[in-house]
């Protein structure tokens, strides 16, 4: 296609917490951004473009905060473009951060992504009343929660896989210093007698409300190839969407994940995904939906999903395809920045510089993200060599 | 320094308007005349309900002038049991949020079922609109309060898997 190649030479975050009082938003994303330069050993004037994402504005009720941000991240006089994408926005955005290094336009790209969910009320945004339909959404949650009984109908699961899921999860996160939850005593017992808050879905299997922001530092091939730094090259990147609402709509597997995961198997060159990932960080803001992105994304055939969970598969130590080693959207969800943590996780995996939460010999890397109502998809592969 | 002023709440409101369009527009005015009305696809023949902003949004089409009268039973496809109060919230929890297929609808709405305890709500029950008093309707779909147990069979998951 004559896409130029880009590598990942810098990975930052902020610690992620559920009330960052410390910092303003404007804090908050140059903590991140800061720490993806240090990494990649490079200051804001090396940078010719910044792309930056977030969530709805409505989270905290702060409009084009972008314009606000420049001048915070000294991008004041470059070019920077913001991306909407709703909870997916994380992975869209370095995606975008991407193309411009792919499409030649620009050599070194900082991107950032943010949510500071203690200054609003995302679940109050996300259940505004709509003049056509009666008011009983509840919150994200109250969304999926739906979804996932259909998925355990569908495919016969048992009850224990959210449990499961979710103990995995925190777990990994204990691994990870940046996580905002370090929760260590989780049991399968003690998941399962978890209070239900949207039944089907129980409170351990829920993710938290964070303050948090991710960044990296994209370049392009010649620029990576004189940096004396860890890589991650963009194997394959992909993006799509379909309308949150259509008759016959299939909301558990939706078709642009099952498009997308398509589509980027195929710019990756790869067949079987679950014998050549490594290891995949994909978007679980509720447990089930591990499962359920497993068979999405192609690692399982319809209504397996579960199997790998409760074959240990997904695990960190000993599973052959570990599913988020740094306690994923389960264990920090500072929304904006939520898919752009999942794809900077799977860049650090093949750069090696996990720490503790490092997956042995890891090459080859699944970053995922989804949005709105399971209908926006970003989803890319980096691998420790270039493509 | 105290955390009030470290930050301080200052809670807002916004209040829209909304242009409902021709299709919508009937479908509201069927709810004040008590009727649930919805619209068919001229394309793939679906029935909308609510018909939102007027096209199929698979085809890309308008969709037809004609009322097509929908409900008032159902079939409960999905649901979930909400225990978590919150900020705004319309109902008292715990209650049963479910996705509810009208008969001769082709798309699930979603709505509150009551007049049965929640662990027994199943998916594949059929539902009936119980309506407030007319006195109280409005261009809403809350003019129907809840919907409740019709007592019929389930319907088979075959016959609804395909709108979940």
């Amino acid at each position: 296609m004559g896409a130029e190649r880009c590598a990942v030479v810098g990975v930052g975050q902020t610690k992620h917490d559920s009330c960052r009082a410390d910092v303003s938003i404007a804090g908050l994303v140059r903590e991140a951004a800061d720490r993806a330069l240090a990494a990649a050993g490079m200051v804001m004037d090396d940078i010719d473009a910044v792309v930056i994402g977030k969530a709805p504005d409505m989270l905290e009720g702060v409009m084009m905060p972008e314009l606000w941000l420049a001048e915070a991240l000294a991008a004041a006089g470059k070019p920077v473009f913001r991306v909407h994408t709703a909870g997916s926005v994380g992975g869209s955005t370095a995606i975008v951060a991407a193309q411009h290094v792919m499409a030649g336009i620009h050599k070194r790209v900082l991107t950032i992504a943010f949510e500071k969910q203690s200054d609003g009320n995302a679940m109050w945004a996300l259940s505004v009343p709509m003049p056509f339909s009666m008011p009983v959404h509840a919150g994200a949650g109250g969304y999926f929660a739906p979804h996932v009984r259909s998925y355990i109908k569908r495919s016969g699961a048992p009850t224990h896989i959210g449990a499961m899921v979710a103990v995995k999860d925190r777990t990994n996160a204990c691994a990870n210093p940046y996580a905002h939850l370090h929760e260590p005593d989780w049991t399968l017992e003690r998941a399962m007698e978890s209070p239900m808050l949207w039944d089907p879905i129980r409170f351990v299997e829920t993710c938290p409300s964070s303050d948090g922001a991710a960044a990296l530092v994209l370049v392009s091939e010649d620029v990576a190839d004189s940096m004396d730094v860890p890589k991650a090259w963009v194997h394959a990147t992909s993006m799509r969407s379909e309308p949150t609402m259509f008759a016959g709509r299939n909301q558990v597997s939706p078709q642009a994940g099952r498009d997308c995961a398509a589509d980027l198997w195929r710019k990756a060159g790869i067949t079987d995904p679950a014998s050549q990932v490594d290891v995949a960080e994909i978007y679980v803001p509720f447990s089930w939906f591990e499962p359920m992105w497993l068979e999405n994304l192609g690692f399982a055939e319809l209504n397996t999903g579960w199997r790998m969970v409760e074959d240990g598969v997904t695990d960190l130590r000993g599973g052959s395809l570990p599913i988020n080693p740094s306690g994923g959207v389960l264990s920090s969800n500072p929304i904006g920045a939520s898919g752009m943590l999942r794809f900077g996780e799977a860049a650090m995996q093949v750069m090696g510089v996990a720490g503790d939460h490092q997956v042995d010999g890891a090459r080859t890397a699944v970053g995922h993200a989804y949005g709105g109502g399971s209908q926006f998809f970003a989803m890319w592969v980096v691998g420790a060599e270039k493509l | 320094m105290s955390d009030d002023v470290l930050r301080v709440r200052t809670p807002i409101g916004v209040d829209y308007g909304w242009t409902a369009g021709p299709r919508s527009t009937a479908y509201l005015q069927g709810l004040i005349d008590g009727k649930l009305l919805g619209k068919r696809c001229p394309t793939c023949t679906k029935v909308y309900f609510p018909p939102r902003n007027g096209t199929c949004p698979m085809c890309g089409v308008l969709l037809g002038d004609d009322d097509v009268e929908v409900g008032p039973a159902g079939t409960v496809t999905t649901f979930c049991v909400v225990n978590v109060p919150f900020l705004g919230q319309k109902i008292v929890p715990p209650y049963v949020a479910a996705t509810i297929l009208l008969d001769g609808a082709d798309i699930g709405v979603q709505h509150l079922i009551l007049g049965i305890d929640a662990d027994k709500v199943r998916m594949g029950m059929r539902v009936e609109a119980v309506w407030k008093d007319s006195s109280q309707w409005g261009p809403t779909l809350e003019n129907i309060d809840h919907f409740q147990p019709t007592g019929e069979p389930d319907v088979e998951f075959t016959d609804y898997a395909g709108q979940l």
